[in-house]
């Protein structure tokens, strides 16, 4: 049976306990749809200030049939089974070298995936669980169905088993998030998997080619050969679009000397069955993008990720005249995250023009909430934020690329230091002595401003973060030079 | 008579050599002594100094080494299939340290000779103040005379000397990362953070360890942040023997040492045989032999050290000094590197820049490492009143820690911030794995004058530690649970 609630209709809503009555007999203050990084930061936020809150999540299970529970993309298919795998690959690293640091066990070393993916899933698990009861505990209503408008300050949840249930609200947070592109070719949706699949799957995906030059790309195909897989990645043309090109070309080159094989300027146009199997074989065929030339080659598994698209296009967005960017999906919001509904608001992987990261999700969502519930004025500050691509040799970077710094202050007016460094921690297991690597590019005429800072190596991410509060605080390369070195780590250099 | 060269150094290690090359780039003529008077044990090593032979570097290697132990049974939690037994072989790890180490003696001597610098392996001491008379280890003597002297000699650990058998059956970290064999069940009787690292590392090879102590651990250090250190290491495995004090060492028929010791608690006097002592109770500036006296050269009477003013000059004319052997400085090698490098500066490059010695964070290496940059919060509250300081804190997960089922307890943070509209930060302090990295770039921030509202405005890089401190909001005043809980 279907319970529909009809606009307008006067009901006399049950008081949630302390919450304060909500205006116009809306059903809610605060409805958001989607529960990843975004929406439910700015959900527990909301609760904070007394308001009624719901949080509408579902997943669209995947064309292999794979879904997952609450949290969103970071906690499920993104940064967090990521970095677990990516800390698998380091360890079986570890494990090399700590053979010259004088340990002592077999030859043999062989890495059993369902081990590792069980733990992984296991504590994934323990998030999803973590946020419902965060979420109860906070008294924000939650309901695991589908969400889209169906008209002004309505829109309609559709659970597992068709039922639908309507629900008003005097606002409307979108944080939907994205999800894997496909090819569009014959056998992709068949037989490809996604990073939507590989965190969960249920058997080594073995022989693998990875196709995408993207970070998640790059991600995945470093710590599945850092797990002894034999990795092949196809790339259309540059490594890491949007990224600074030196550095990006830096990761290329280390992750090809360790053994991961590069195809270059080749793209996937059919996927055959070979044979069925846990994993199967797969035949892929692959035509050159400058000029006729066909390759053909088996794998076990093949991995997508060649970008992601916005989740905007099938939520009735038209219905209550939110505008779209048609191309993208992106949706365009002001620098207070307003659509150009006004009553409608967007945070996360969805808008138009910002960046795609869990942490500016989750402050976007709660200054946002701030400033509608709690005179609050500050806005998400989208200018140097920092991030950092776990590849074999992790990346970390805040600020301008060089290129885009020459671009925009001209190559006179920047200045670019670098340093080339070994770790001490690799020197005894004799590895690579060339490779990790560090710059800044400074503002010539803003005092020589630090604008852009990239590093290249071990644990880039904790490097990273003290520089970007550093940047913030308006560093400049003298203020560097004059802060003493912690001795000896990386971040000295 | 013409002064043979422009500046002579006296101690080839951190600070000696920084200010030497920098010296030598301006085109001056430069000579550097360094000398090693071996340990009652026998021990000694070539050109570098302290950190590059008996300090930092092999400390970070072992530690490296006794991480690595860990990291192995982190890979079984995360599918890696590793046969038992796993054991470590000291002699391997000591080995490849030692031929790491040497070749660090080895670059210092090309560049040495690449920047024209003179080196002499002799031990100097003052004829006057611009002439120095060096030893070889045979007895050669060379005189060089010099218009600029520097002194940078370092320090060298104490012994306990009065305690019985102290001198003959110990060891100090001079000897210890020059083993051939392992040092077996290890006792150390301890003050200062390179014992609690040497501990900390000799227990995650595997080896019995145990830290004596008669108060407090990492003196001068934050209090709270140094009772976490020593209580991850007790669930690491490490053996404290709390306010107890040595009196007297032994050598068994077995070859083994008995040390006895007076426990204040129970008043009581104990015994216990261990293969190694190793003391770590303080260093000794290294200047008895240097002839002080003679040019005048000040000390301080208490700690020996000798005394310089913001520009790293002594009490005579155009004799200075740096690094560890100066008094009031912080004992690292960054900080020696810094002050020579800006001394030769000074001295021969039209520099007036002096030495900054505020905000120089440090990390110990202990097996769970801490950081910090800035105040402590006692000396937080000393200077500024409790009432104007407001401590953010939290306790946290390393996200790494989930799958291998590693104990977390002890991983925490605290910010110590002025109150007030601003909000400057005194004093940052993190303890967790990459501890040294972690803090590196806020102490760049600190040095920027960062305030608590800055660090908030600054978004996280997920999943990382680091980010943690950027999203720092419980007060210590509110009383608040400060355990971080998920996204």
């Amino acid at each position: 049976s279907v319970q529909v609630h009809k606009e307008g209709e006067p009901q006399k809503l049950p008081e949630m306990n302390g919450h304060t009555p909500v205006p116009h007999s809306y059903d809610y203050d605060l409805i958001v749809i989607g529960g990843g990084s975004g929406g439910l930061a700015a959900a527990k936020e909301a609760a904070k200030y007394e308001k009624k809150v719901m949080v509408l999540d579902f997943v669209t299970p995947t064309p292999l049939g794979n879904s997952w529970g609450l949290g969103g993309t970071c906690v499920n298919v993104g940064c967090i089974p990521k970095k677990l795998m990516h800390q698998a690959a380091l360890l079986g690293q570890a494990l090399q070298d700590s053979r010259k640091f004088g340990w002592q066990f077999t030859e043999e070393v062989t890495h059993n995936w369902m081990t590792m993916t069980e733990s992984v899933q296991n504590y994934i698990g323990s998030l999803n669980w973590g946020y419902r009861v965060a979420l109860r505990e906070k008294k924000v209503t939650y309901e695991n169905a589908y969400g889209e408008f169906v008209g002004p300050h309505t829109v309609k949840a559709t659970n597992k088993r068709g039922v639908e249930k309507l629900y008003t609200a005097e606002r409307f947070l979108i944080a939907t998030g994205e999800r894997p592109r496909y090819l569009d070719i014959p056998g992709d949706k068949e037989y490809c998997i996604s990073s939507d699949d590989l965190f969960s799957l249920p058997y080594c995906p073995g022989k693998t080619l990875v196709v995408g030059a993207s970070y998640v790309a790059l991600e995945c195909a470093g710590f599945l050969a850092g797990l002894g897989l034999d990795v092949t990645v196809m790339v259309r043309s540059i490594l890491l679009r949007g990224f600074d090109q030196d550095i990006a070309n830096k990761i290329g080159e280390y992750m090809e000397e360790h053994g991961i094989s590069f195809i270059r300027e080749f793209v996937p146009i059919k996927v055959e069955q070979i044979e069925e199997g846990t994993p199967g074989r797969l035949k892929v065929i692959a035509k050159s993008t400058k000029g006729n030339q066909i390759i053909e080659g088996e794998y076990n598994t093949v991995l997508l990720a060649i970008g992601r698209d916005a989740c905007t296009r099938k939520i009735g967005l038209d219905k209550v005249g939110v505008t779209i960017n048609e191309k993208t999906g992106k949706i365009p919001v002001n620098d207070e995250e307003q659509t150009n509904v006004p009553y409608i608001y967007a945070v996360g992987d969805i808008l138009q023009d910002k960046l795609e990261l869990t942490p500016v999700a989750i402050q976007a969502g709660r200054l946002l909430v701030q400033r509608l519930y709690a005179g609050a004025t500050t806005k998400c500050d989208y200018v140097n934020v920092p991030t950092t691509v776990f590849t074999p040799l992790e990346y970390g970077a805040c600020g301008y690329s060089e290129e885009t710094a020459v671009e925009k202050f001209g190559e006179e007016n920047i200045e670019v230091y670098h340093s080339h460094f070994w770790p001490l921690e690799w020197t005894v297991p004799s590895r690579d002595n060339n490779k990790c690597y560090a710059k800044i590019i400074c503002n010539i005429q803003d005092n020589e401003r630090v604008i852009g800072f990239h590093v290249l190596g071990p644990n880039a991410g904790e490097v990273t973060q003290g520089f970007a509060a550093a940047i913030k605080c308006g560093l400049t390369k003298e203020q560097l030079d004059s802060t003493i070195g912690i001795h000896p780590v990386c971040a000295e250099v | 008579g013409k002064n043979e060269y422009d500046l002579l150094v006296i101690g080839g290690g951190s600070g000696g050599l920084a200010c030497a090359k920098q010296a030598a780039q301006f085109g001056r003529k430069v000579a550097v002594l360094d000398y090693v008077e071996p340990s009652p044990q026998g021990t000694k090593w070539g050109l570098g100094g302290t950190c590059v032979n008996v300090g930092c570097i092999p400390k970070k290697l072992m530690h490296q080494a006794a991480l690595l132990g860990s990291a192995l049974k982190d890979a079984q939690h995360y599918g890696w299939n590793i046969a038992q037994p796993v054991h470590h072989t000291w002699s391997v790890m000591a080995q490849a340290v030692q031929n790491y180490v040497k070749s660090l003696n080895w670059g210092h001597r090309v560049q040495l000779q690449d920047k024209k610098v003179k080196y002499f392996n002799m031990r100097g001491s003052f004829s006057d103040p611009h002439t120095i008379r060096g030893l070889t280890k045979a007895g050669k003597e060379t005189i060089v005379t010099a218009e600029n002297i520097v002194i940078a000699t370092g320090g060298r650990p104490k012994y306990p000397t009065h305690i019985a058998g102290a001198l003959e059956y110990g060891i100090t970290s001079d000897d210890l990362f020059w083993l051939k064999e392992s040092p077996g069940k290890t006792l150390t009787p301890f003050v200062f953070n390179v014992s609690l690292e040497c501990a900390g590392f000799l227990t995650g090879i595997g080896l019995d360890t145990t830290v004596m102590m008669r108060s407090i651990p990492l003196r001068g250090f934050d209090q709270q942040m140094a009772s976490l250190v020593t209580e991850h290491m007790e669930s690491y495995g490490t053996k404290f023997l709390k306010r107890c004090f040595p009196t007297k060492v032994e050598k068994l028929d077995s070859n083994k040492l008995q040390v006895t010791w007076k426990n204040t608690d129970l008043g009581t006097e104990e015994t216990d045989s261990f293969d190694t002592v190793m003391w770590a109770v303080g260093r000794a500036p290294d200047t008895e032999t240097l002839n002080l006296e003679t040019v005048g050269v000040k000390t301080n009477s208490e700690t020996g050290k000798i005394i310089v003013d913001a520009s790293e000059a002594t009490s005579v004319p155009h004799i200075y000094a740096v690094g560890d052997v100066t008094e009031g400085r912080p004992e690292l090698t960054p900080t020696a590197i810094a002050a020579g490098k800006l001394l030769a500066q000074r001295l021969f490059g039209q520099s007036s820049e002096l030495m900054d010695y505020d905000n120089v964070p440090t990390t110990v290496f202990t097996p769970l490492e801490y950081s910090c940059v800035g105040l402590s919060e006692e000396a937080a509250v000393q200077c500024y009143g409790s009432d104007n300081i407001e401590v953010y804190h939290a306790y946290y997960k390393p996200l790494e820690f989930t799958v291998a089922e590693r104990d977390a307890t002890q991983c925490y943070m605290k910010m110590v911030c002025l109150q007030g509209r601003e909000q400057r930060i005194l004093g940052l302090h993190f303890i967790g794995p990459n501890a040294g990295e972690v803090i590196q770039g806020f102490a760049l921030g600190i040095k920027c004058g960062a305030t608590y509202p800055q660090l908030m405005k600054t978004v996280g890089i997920h999943p990382t530690c680091a980010e943690e401190i950027t999203k720092l909001h419980i007060t210590k005043r509110s009383g608040l649970d400060a355990t971080v809980t998920g996204c």
